[in-house]
């Protein structure tokens, strides 16, 4: 067992705003995952025609005025629009906080692309001629736009930055958001990931071409992780952004404290561009589970990162059947197969939308799972109806991505 | 057009780049950027616009010219009278 840490050095969640396409707050958002609703729709994409996407239907002039919505990026606005929710779920007065002490890290994908897919398909109206090429295009796709639209907008004046991390992003900007306070750089951390990745036909075109993009004919049954029919990945946008503080900030002022951060890791794989690693993976959990002082008998719920890919869920379903084998009674599930991959944002709205668990203690399930793939059995895998269970104390989120970057994520329920 | 609707056209340009701001009294005689919010990306915009519309360029050294309406519609007006 760890040594017990000072409240200062314990780092708890006080704040949640998520734009999920299945909901635009956490209690939308849950209600979705517990309803198994979907939210994946036809989507027209530039020179595809139609695919299948998760699209977001938060209204962002709830916070942004319409010249910001035309000057900045879809990124920005979804980021906006999380870290104004978040704020707001915790009560706190932003007027009322020093914002030199607010650091902002958003994990991220990939950004500029949409940007600069945008302008490129402008000045083919123009002959290629690049003195149409907008003034706005720098701001636009430096890579740090979503987390410095997100100080613009609140006028926060701490570090802000986005954590490229492929798709496990969304864990690693909520951790960096943890080290930060450990470091004491920041009062109060805004951490988490975002994407626009439905504004780009070549995210939809790369995956087509590596063989790699879901269809089907009915949208919303479209992503299929563990299913032996899946064929592939449901592109979508999303956000997530969670209100992190030391915990004996958040006891002073008598905060709704969701869930304390208990394990963080990151590792790499070092083997593929993006074929994951089963042993790399293992290590990456184990060393979350080492840092929160567990061990794998203590996880109560694992959300597993499962694409849908062919090649991607068997080797993450190896990892775990390795570790949590011997103790089954970890129940397992998948948020991808509602919303799709939220890229930058997965990590961050799949830990949100199980967080609800520590007070329902109910897990939502893994959808459209009609006939499992004999290369991924999991025990307690919950399939397609939600499960109520006796005991949640710890929850672990998994996210991976490509070059091999691995992220474990693990919570606790908070008690004092 | 006439320099009245080389006006409005400015100030439909500039209704799209500040759509929240109102400009029903915009006075055509006083710096634009003295009466609304219009920073100088934003002015670069009305620069764009009227390249991309009419394929006029408005080199950097005479942008002070379109600092008002009037003064828009007086430097602009040779070159859309045929529009």
């Amino acid at each position: 067992m760890a040594a017990r840490k000072p409240n200062e050095a314990r780092i708890v969640i006080t704040g949640i705003g998520l734009a999920a396409p299945n909901g635009n707050n956490l209690t939308e958002f849950r209600k979705s995952l517990l309803a198994g609703k979907s939210g994946i729709q036809k989507f027209n994409v530039r020179y595809m025609g139609d695919v299948l996407a998760g699209i977001c239907h938060f209204d962002p002039l709830k916070y942004q005025k319409k010249k910001e919505l035309r000057r900045g990026t879809r990124a920005g606005s979804i980021a906006i629009y999380c870290a104004q929710e978040a704020i707001a779920d915790t009560k706190l007065d932003l007027a009322c906080l020093d914002k030199s002490r607010i650091g902002v890290y958003l994990g991220i994908t990939e950004h500029g692309t949409v940007e600069t897919e945008n302008e490129i398909y402008e000045i083919k109206q123009f002959d290629y001629d690049v003195k149409y090429w907008s003034h706005h295009h720098n701001p636009r796709v430096v890579a740090n736009n979503p987390a410095g639209e997100v100080t613009l907008n609140m006028g926060i004046t701490g570090p802000h930055y986005t954590l490229g991390a492929a798709c496990a992003g969304g864990n690693i900007g909520l951790t960096q958001g943890l080290q930060m306070l450990l470091l004491n750089e920041v009062d109060l951390a805004l951490g988490g990931g975002v994407s626009e990745s439905t504004g780009s036909f070549g995210i939809f075109a790369g995956f087509k071409s590596e063989g790699a993009l879901a269809s089907h004919p009915d949208p919303e049954r479209a992503c299929r992780p563990f299913d032996k029919d899946r064929n592939g990945v449901v592109v979508s946008e999303g956000g997530c952004t969670f209100v992190l503080e030391r915990l004996s900030d958040a006891l002073k002022r008598g905060a709704k404290i969701y869930s304390e951060i208990v394990g963080y890791s990151i590792n790499s794989d070092a083997t593929d561009f993006i074929f994951p690693d089963k042993e790399r993976q293992i290590q990456c959990i184990k060393l979350a589970l080492n840092k929160a002082g567990i061990s794998p008998e203590d996880i109560d719920i694992i959300n597993t990162h499962g694409t849908g890919t062919i090649e991607g869920d068997p080797v993450e379903c190896q990892a775990i059947r390795e570790l949590f084998g011997e103790y089954p009674h970890a129940y397992i599930n998948n948020t991808k197969s509602f919303i799709g991959h939220t890229m930058g944002a997965a990590g961050a709205l799949e830990l949100a939308g199980n967080l609800p668990s520590f007070e329902d203690y109910i897990v939502h399930p893994t959808i459209n799972l009609d006939h499992l793939d004999p290369e991924c059995p999991l025990n307690n895998l919950v399939i397609n109806e939600p499960k109520k269970i006796d005991k949640v104390d710890y929850i672990l989120n998994n996210s991976f991505g490509m070059l091999g970057i691995n992220s474990v994520v693990i919570v606790k329920r908070f008690k004092e | 057009m006439t320099k009245q609707q080389i006006k409005d056209t400015i100030l439909e340009i500039i209704a799209q780049i500040i759509p929240d701001e109102d400009l029903s009294n915009l006075k055509g005689d006083i710096p634009i950027r003295e009466q609304v919010e219009l920073d100088s990306m934003d002015f670069l915009d009305i620069v764009m616009e009227l390249r991309k519309r009419y394929g006029i360029e408005v080199p950097e050294d005479e942008y002070m010219q379109l600092a008002t309406l009037d003064s828009s519609a007086a430097y602009l007006e040779p070159r859309m009278r045929e529009l």
